[in-house]
């Protein structure tokens, strides 16, 4: 439990860095160390599903990341930022804390899920006909590819369409013709 | 609550870098974050205590596996949300490449004034 606290600290420090490094490709390697550190959490805290999703993706997104920022100079853009925008968002940041602090005592203390404390919830259901009704050991699976599937028919359609609109964003030919627009 | 707190902090960073950043890139970075800061807070809430995977092995019995696996229903959920957010990251950074195409920037406020 002191681990997994520690690596969310590490996360916070790294995203810290990445928010104010001054060069983009530093910010964006600290933003891999958040990630990564995130997927070394979620291997602790018994999600190791996730911990491999969670690699492939980070790395999907520093490689978009780089290749979207390298060569276009966009080393600081600094200068006044504006006073209404930092009032505004601590009072955004004030309400926030209001509503998780005033939320914060419904959820179960750390370390005991909804199995715990409620008696009929739907994870009982499939940890324990998993294997009987799907046919895999992995429960995490049992529910993607069988209880829900129509959740992952769903969420290829919504990867499908925005990596749609991304090629015809960057396909300047579709939309402007030859030559495409200057 | 500590732990609960401490991806809540992980969120304000990636809300800060959205709201007070003027360059694109790290408008995007702070959606980034806070997104993990979601993914996170999820799974912590299906922890328990000495718990394990979610994956029945050879020789446990049912009953004795709903007692000490962790919550599936979280995990599941949340690579579904992961894979999304990988396409939403390419749909963002490919607009913004297109408005640097445009404009020669990522600053917004120079893209603001540029309209029309």
């Amino acid at each position: 439990m002191v681990l997994i606290q520690i690596f969310l600290v590490f996360t916070i420090i790294a995203a810290l860095i990445a928010v104010e490094a001054p060069s983009a490709l530093s910010s964006i390697i600290s933003l891999g160390a958040v990630g990564f550190g995130l997927s070394i959490a979620f291997l602790w805290l018994g999600a190791p599903d996730i911990a491999i999703t969670q690699v492939v993706v980070e790395i999907l997104t520093l490689v978009i990341l780089i290749r979207a920022t390298i060569g276009k100079g966009v080393t600081e853009i600094r200068g006044n930022e504006s006073k209404t925008l930092l009032i505004g968002s601590l009072i955004l940041f004030g309400l926030g804390s209001a509503f998780f602090a005033n939320y914060l005592s419904a959820f179960p203390e750390f370390g005991k899920s909804a199995i715990d404390v409620f008696s009929e919830t739907p994870s009982q259901f499939y940890l324990k006909f998993g294997l009987e009704k799907a046919g895999g050991a992995n429960v995490v699976n049992d529910i993607l590819l069988d209880f829900r599937a129509y959740d992952t028919l769903g969420e290829a359609t919504v990867l499908f369409t925005a990596i749609l609109g991304a090629i015809t964003l960057l396909n300047k030919d579709v939309f402007f013709g030859e030559g495409g627009e200057k | 609550m500590l732990t609960y707190l401490l991806a809540f902090i992980l969120f304000a960073v990636g809300l800060y870098s959205v709201i007070n950043k003027r360059n694109l890139i790290k408008i995007i970075m702070g959606i980034i974050i806070m997104e993990h800061a979601v993914n996170a807070f999820l799974i912590l809430i299906g922890y328990r205590i000495s718990g394990k995977a979610p994956i029945l092995e050879k020789g446990t019995s049912v009953t004795e596996f709903v007692n000490s696996a962790m919550d599936p229903l979280p995990q599941a959920l949340v690579i579904t949300s992961i894979v999304i957010s990988l396409g939403v990251v390419a749909l963002m950074v490919a607009l913004a490449v297109r408005l640097y195409q445009h404009y020669g920037t990522f600053d917004i406020t120079e893209i603001r004034k540029l309209r029309g």
